[in-house]
């Protein structure tokens, strides 16, 4: 940890937006004042009272900085989010007011990726329900069913930057024949590319969703996506929530379009569609892709990294904007 | 009486001790040859000593499949049988010792299972180590708005991984493993010398130098219990055991106390040392993922295994080499 910093650092104040860990809370309060926001109850009042001391704000998928936020907190230097997505945080008009953005790539890669190809292998192989057959009491009835086999099949990435590159390589490994989508064909890659998603999704039995949400990619996989990928398919998210038409995914489980799905992430976390929950099809997680205590320690050191580098005047460690 | 069928035998016949559990999921199609018929013993209402003293002289062959030993005493009361076909990749339900001494071949699964086990071993890894099963449950219970917080899980990359026996399944696992960034080692009987991975002659010093063990191998005599106190003891508390090859290879008991003392970490099981019983004490921890012997159980698989059989005993019946012919190396 760099101590190397202004005697008065301990004078700057962090607004968390929302909880993300102790370990984060206890290393940001070595150098820094911190305000929890989920501490207040009129969280309006709160700001108004500290909007002109307030100089960073850290976030998580949870929450970050919307234009409401960067604009009621005038002193405003930066916005450190413990996640590598920036959904949360209003990218244009940071960078129109000045505001330094950082987030946590590279660190939680390998995590999410090991949780995309864990997912894929709990749904086709019923691992999760097969946990649930023997603890029942159901094997003393009779042997559980066939399921489906994952080496050799045909896996499909929308969305081949750092997570989605990584998730091919595993996925190699499996002998499954891979082919992606992405906003442009990456070069030097020896997976087939989909410039259009429904293709993609004719042409491989399981897609993985791997891509950012931005404006554009809202409801990225809506219902032809669904369909196309048809009542064998099996559709994995990784991402966000919100890249999914969920009411959409719901009604094609429900009618049998889509074979399943692996979902670590949902459009109004932490609520899930009550139709998924007596689904065996499906598998539920509580948004932990990068849950490790290995990687979530790692990305709230680059969160304090990045605070003391930019208060301590220095090249950010993840810079954004 | 006895009630069977009688048929003109033309054909050699293959005895059934049970159904295939093939004949109900694929089709009985799948196994029929124009060069051999079945005889059905679970058809007939004989006592199976009469059933096989009355069709001694035209059984050649058996085809056995998981839950029907083939005993000495099945092979003393068959003595035209020539060849076992066996659709697990496992044989130790069959009296390999007795078939040696008489002569009698034996053809297994080969490799045709390998993927579907290693497959099945890494998802019970990833399950278990980032707590797949235990997150699904809490999500379907509703606790995920009350709880915000699941516990962490810990991180594959990195992590030192033992495999038990380093045969076909064994090198599949090996394989997928190195793309999830693990150490790979292992213990085997013998060291193989085209491979890379270091090589511990002693599982116990396998299982100190591993943050996870995954067993691997067949069930003998020489690897029953193989995994015992000392074993887990050495993985240590924060070691995980994924068990993909047959339950008695563990010490079961001992695994249960060390895991209900926290004195290993959690552990992945396909296989127990009495199917279907599965311990009790189990049910109550989210650190284990427990799995109905069904790292095999896909049609794919199903179908190959079928198609393997029914070859064999065509390959046999037509004088030509076994396609997977059984030799248990020492």
């Amino acid at each position: 940890m760099d101590n190397n910093m202004d005697n008065n650092s301990n004078n700057i104040i962090v607004l968390m937006v929302c909880p993300v860990s102790n370990y984060l809370e206890q290393e940001i309060e070595k150098s820094f004042k911190v305000f929890k926001l989920w501490h207040f109850e009129d969280k309006e009042q709160f700001i108004n009272t500290h909007k002109d001391s307030i100089q960073a704000v850290v976030g998580s998928a949870a929450a970050g900085a919307d234009a409401e936020l960067i604009e009621s907190l005038p002193k405003l230097e930066i916005v450190a989010t413990c996640s590598v997505g920036l959904d949360k945080i209003d990218l244009a008009r940071c960078k129109e007011k000045g505001i330094r953005v950082a987030n946590t790539p590279d660190v939680l890669t390998d995590d999410v990726a090991d949780l995309a190809i864990g997912l894929i292998l709990a749904v086709l192989r019923r691992i999760c329900e097969s946990d649930r057959y023997v603890r029942s009491g159901e094997w003393k009835k009779g042997e559980f069913k066939m399921t489906t086999k994952f080496t050799g099949k045909s896996v499909g990435i929308l969305g081949m930057g750092r997570i989605g590159t990584v998730i091919a390589k595993r996925a190699e490994a499996f002998d499954c024949i891979i082919g992606y989508n992405s906003r442009t064909e990456k070069p030097n890659l020896n997976y087939k590319y989909y410039p259009n998603l429904i293709d993609l999704a004719s042409n491989c039995q399981i897609l993985v969703v791997a891509c950012s949400l931005t404006e554009e990619t809202q409801h990225i996989v809506n219902r032809q996506v669904i369909n196309a990928l048809g009542p064998k398919g099996v559709l994995i998210n990784i991402g966000r929530g919100l890249l999914v038409d969920e009411h959409e995914l719901v009604s094609a489980l429900l009618q049998g379009r889509l074979g399943g799905a692996g979902l670590d992430v949902f459009e109004h976390e932490p609520d899930v569609p009550e139709e998924l929950i007596g689904l065996e099809n499906v598998v539920l997680l509580p948004h932990v892709a990068s849950a490790t205590v290995e990687t979530r320690k790692a990305m709230a050191d680059l969160v304090v990294g990045n605070l003391q580098a930019h208060f301590g005047k220095k090249p950010l460690l993840t810079p954004v904007v | 009486m006895a009630t069977h069928h009688h048929f003109a035998v033309q054909f050699p016949q293959v005895l059934l001790l049970r159904k295939p559990s093939g004949f109900a999921m694929l089709g009985e199609q799948f196994f029929t040859s124009n060069k051999f018929q079945y005889l059905k013993a679970y058809e007939s209402a004989l006592p199976l000593h009469e059933f096989l003293t009355l069709h001694a002289h035209s059984v050649k062959a058996i085809f056995s499949s998981a839950g029907a030993p083939v005993t000495a005493e099945i092979l003393r009361l068959l003595p035209e049988v020539r060849l076992v076909v066996a659709t697990s990749a496992g044989l130790n339900h069959i009296d390999v010792v007795e078939c040696r001494r008489r002569g009698v071949a034996l053809a297994n699964a080969g490799n045709v299972f390998s993927e579907d086990v290693a497959d099945y071993a890494l998802g019970l890894l990833i399950d278990v180590l980032r707590k797949l099963s235990a997150a699904d449950c809490f999500v379907r219970q509703g606790l995920w708005p009350i709880n915000a917080e699941f516990p962490l899980g810990s991180k594959l990359g990195g992590k030192r991984v033992g495999i038990v026996g380093l045969g076909s399944i064994g090198s599949e696992v090996a394989k997928r493993l190195e793309a999830f960034g693990c150490c790979v080692s292992y213990n085997s009987r013998n060291k193989k010398p085209s491979v890379t991975y270091p090589f511990y002659p002693d599982v116990c010093e396998l299982a100190a130098n591993s943050d996870v063990l995954i067993i691997c191998c067949a069930l003998t005599d020489q690897t029953h219990h193989l995994i015992n106190k000392q074993v887990l003891l050495a993985l240590g508390k924060k070691g995980v055991i994924i068990n993909v090859g047959r339950g008695a290879i563990i010490d079961e008991k001992e695994m249960v106390g060390c895991l209900l003392r926290g004195e290993i970490g959690g552990a992945g099981l396909d296989v127990f040392e009495n199917e279907p019983d599965v311990p009790e004490q189990l049910f109550a921890l989210d650190n284990v993922v427990l799995s109905p012997h069904s790292a095999v159980f896909t049609p794919e698989s199903f179908k190959d295994v079928c198609e393997l059989a029914v070859a064999n005993l065509e390959a046999f019946f037509s004088n030509k080499p076994l396609l997977t012919p059984f030799a248990a190396v020492d």
